[in-house]
C-alpha cells in the first residue's frame, strides 16, 4: 500500500490530506474537512486536473499576423474546463500560436479542442 | 460646481460594488472617478482563476469577476469618468479631479467613498546592496507587462517574497516559457495562500526557500545573477549559506501598501498597522461623510471580501446622505481592541445604535497558530469561542457580532478580539 500526502486546493483552509492507495485504487482519504477535499484527493492521485489561464494577442484585422515588431493589445483566456495537469504545456504551446480577432466577448471560443483535450479556449475579457 | 450624492474614488472592485450598493439603497446621483482607461482596477491584470468562489459560487478569472460588476454599474446607468485622476479631497467633501476633456473640476459630494486600492511596496524599501541594474521588477508590474501588454520581463527568474502575486507570477512566467529558479521568502512561512503554493510552485517543481533572502545582486547594466542566503531567527543572513543563481530577472513580491496620500491630506486618521484609515462599523473614517473600503482600507487576499465590504460601505454612504441631520451624539460607541496574536481589526469602533443586525470584524494574526481559539469578549464576558485548526498571517480571519447581543449589555467599555490557546 502507498500513502500520498496532499494539500487540498479547494479553499483557503488548505487541509493536509493523506490518501491510501492499493493497486491503483484509493482505499481511504483522511484529513479533509469536507466533501470537496475528498473529491479533490481522489482525482488528484489518479489524474490531476487544472484550469489553465493565459492571454493572446488581439488583431483588429483578420488578415494581419502578430509579429515581434508590432505589439497588439491582449485579451485574457482560459480553458473552458479543467485539463489534465500533464497536458498544461501542450495547451500553452497552442495558446502561444494563437491570436484572436476583434471584437472579442467574454465566453467567445478562441480555440476548439486545445491539444486534443476536447476542451475549448475561451475569452475571459471583452476586447 | 457639479454636485453628486456620492462620489467614489477608484473604479476597481471596491468602487464598483460600493456604487451598485449605494444605488440599490436609493442614491440617485453617483459618480465613479477612475484614473485608468478602463474600470476593474487591478483585476484586469489578474487573469488567473480563483475569484468569486464566495460571491458567485464559481471560479472566475479576475477580468470575468470585474465584468460582472461593470455590467451591474452599466445596467444601473451609474455615471463614471475614466482617465480621471482625483487630486484632492477636502474635509467639506469637495473633490478635485482632472482629465483631458473637462480639465480641472471641483465636485461637491454628499458623501465620498475612498476605493483607491493599494500599490506595491517600492524597491527602495528593501535593503539589497549592489548596483541597480535593469531586470528588477515588482511582481505586479511584471504581471501587467505579461498579461496586458504582452512583454516578457526575462528568461531566468528568481522571485523574492512568497505573497500571492509572487506565487501566481512564478506559474505565469513558467507557462510563458521562462525558467523560475526559486522563490525565496524571508519569513519561516509563506505570506501566500496554501492553494497557490500547491498550484503555482509544486505543480511546476519550483522550490520555495523559506527563511532565505537575497543578499547580493550581480550585473551592472542588466541583472546577471543573485546570491541567496539563509537567515537566522533575527532575519540576519547566516554566513556560509550563500548560493549563487544565474538569472536575468529578479522579481519582488514583498507586499502591498494601501494608497492613502489623498486620505492623509484630508486629515483622516491612519492606522499605522494597516496603513489604511481607522473606520467605524459603517466604514466611515475619522472625517464625517468620508468612507473607505477595499484595499485602500486594508490589504485583502480575496476579492469576494472586498466586494462584500464595499457593499456595506456603499449602503452606509447612502444612509449618511439621507440622514445627515440625525443626531448621533447620544449613540453608544464602543472600541474594538486586540489581544493575544491579533494584529489589527477592521472596524476599530462600533456604534451600537447605528449598526445593522450584524457586523463582521475582520482581522489578521501576527503568527501561525494551530488549534487556537478566536475569542471575543465584551469587557470580561466571553461571547464567542471558536476553535480554528490553523490561522496564518496570510489569511484574513473574522468574527461576526450581533446587534441584539451587544444591546443586551449595558455600559460596554470595550470589545476585545483575541486569539488564544483556550
Ligand atoms: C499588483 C497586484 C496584484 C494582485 N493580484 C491578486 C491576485 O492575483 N488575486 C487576488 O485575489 N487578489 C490580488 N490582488 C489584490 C486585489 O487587488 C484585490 O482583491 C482587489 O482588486 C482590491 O480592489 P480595490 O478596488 O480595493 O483596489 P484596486 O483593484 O487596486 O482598484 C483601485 C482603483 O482605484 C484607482 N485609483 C487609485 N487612485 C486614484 C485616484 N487618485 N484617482 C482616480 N482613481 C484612482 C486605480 O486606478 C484602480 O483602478 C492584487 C493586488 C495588486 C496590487
Ligand atoms: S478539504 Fe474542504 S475545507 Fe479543507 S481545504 Fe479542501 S475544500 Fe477547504
Amino acid at each position: 500500500m502507498e500513502t500520498k500526502e496532499l494539500t487540498c486546493i479547494g479553499c483557503p483552509m488548505g487541509c493536509q490530506i493523506s490518501v491510501d492507495i492499493e493497486n491503483g485504487t484509493v482505499v481511504s482519504v483522511k484529513g479533509n474537512s469536507c466533501k470537496i477535499g475528498d473529491n479533490y484527493a481522489r482525482k488528484e492521485v489518479v489524474s490531476p486536473m487544472r484550469i489553465v489561464t493565459s492571454s493572446v494577442a488581439v488583431l483588429s484585422d483578420k488578415n494581419a499576423h502578430p509579429s515581434n515588431e508590432v505589439h497588439y493589445p491582449r485579451v485574457s483566456v482560459k480553458t473552458a474546463s479543467e485539463v489534465p495537469k500533464d497536458k498544461i504545456m501542450d495547451v500553452m504551446d497552442e495558446i502561444h500560436r494563437t491570436h484572436a480577432v476583434a471584437p472579442v466577448k467574454i465566453g467567445d471560443i478562441i480555440l476548439q479542442n486545445v491539444a486534443g483535450t476536447g476542451v475549448a479556449i475561451i475569452a475571459t475579457k471583452n476586447s | 460646481m457639479n454636485s453628486y450624492d456620492v462620489v467614489i474614488v477608484g473604479g476597481g472592485p471596491a468602487g464598483l460594488a460600493a456604487a451598485v450598493a449605494a444605488r440599490d439603497a436609493g442614491c440617485e446621483r453617483i459618480l465613479i472617478l477612475e484614473r485608468d482607461s478602463e474600470l476593474g482596477g487591478i483585476l484586469n491584470q489578474c487573469i488567473h482563476n480563483g475569484f468569486g468562489l464566495h460571491t458567485f459560487k464559481e471560479e472566475l478569472t479576475g477580468p470575468e469577476y470585474a465584468a460582472r460588476f461593470i455590467d451591474q454599474v452599466r445596467s444601473r446607468n451609474i455615471e463614471f469618468k475614466l482617465n480621471t485622476m482625483v487630486l484632492d479631497i477636502a474635509a467639506d467633501r469637495t473633490v478635485t479631479a482632472m482629465n483631458r476633456q473637462d480639465g480641472m473640476m471641483s465636485i461637491a459630494a454628499g458623501a465620498v467613498i475612498l476605493a483607491m486600492g493599494c500599490r506595491e511596496r517600492p524597491r527602495g524599501a528593501l535593503n539589497i546592496p549592489g548596483f541597480r541594474p535593469a531586470g528588477i521588477f515588482s511582481a505586479g508590474t511584471a504581471q501587467r507587462l505579461v498579461n496586458i501588454e504582452g512583454y516578457m520581463p526575462g528568461k531566468r527568474i528568481v522571485i523574492l517574497g512568497s505573497g500571492d502575486i509572487g506565487l501566481i507570477m512564478a506559474r505565469r512566467m513558467t507557462l510563458e516559457g521562462a525558467k523560475v529558479l526559486c522563490v525565496a521568502e524571508l519569513m519561516p512561512y509563506s505570506g501566500g495562500l496554501k492553494r497557490n503554493i500547491v498550484q503555482c510552485l509544486n505543480d511546476y517543481n519550483i522550490p520555495l526557500l523559506l527563511s532565505h533572502t537575497v543578499v547580493d545582486i550581480r550585473g551592472k547594466q542588466r541583472v546577471e545573477g543573485v546570491t541567496i542566503a539563509k537567515v537566522d531567527d533575527r532575519f540576519k543572513p547566516i554566513p556560509g549559506t550563500e548560493t549563487d543563481y544565474d538569472c536575468d530577472t529578479l522579481m519582488l513580491s514583498t507586499g502591498l501598501i494601501p494608497e492613502n496620500e489623498l486620505s492623509r491630506n484630508v486629515g483622516i486618521d491612519i492606522n499605522p498597522i494597516t496603513n489604511g484609515p481607522f473606520v467605524a462599523e459603517n466604514f466611515e473614517t475619522s472625517v464625517p461623510g468620508i468612507f473607505a473600503c477595499g484595499n485602500v482600507l486594508h490589504v485583502h487576499d480575496l476579492v469576494d471580501f472586498v466586494s462584500e465590504e464595499a457593499g456595506r460601505a456603499g449602503r452606509a454612504a447612502a444612509a449618511f446622505v439621507s440622514s445627515q441631520s440625525d443626531d448621533i451624539t447620544n449613540h453608544k460607541v464602543v472600541h474594538v481592541i486586540t489581544k493575544g496574536g491579533v494584529r489589527y481589526t477592521v472596524p476599530t469602533s462600533i456604534d451600537i445604535d447605528r449598526m445593522t443586525d450584524s457586523t463582521i470584524v475582520r482581522f489578521r494574526v501576527a503568527n501561525v497558530f494551530q488549534n487556537h481559539y478566536i475569542n471575543v469578549y465584551i469587557d470580561d464576558t466571553r461571547i464567542i469561542h471558536q476553535k480554528k485548526r490553523i490561522m496564518a498571517p496570510g489569511e484574513m480571519e473574522q468574527a461576526v457580532l450581533k446587534k441584539s447581543q451587544l444591546q443586551s449589555f449595558s455600559n460596554i467599555r470595550n470589545i476585545t478580539i483575541a486569539v488564544e490557546s483556550e
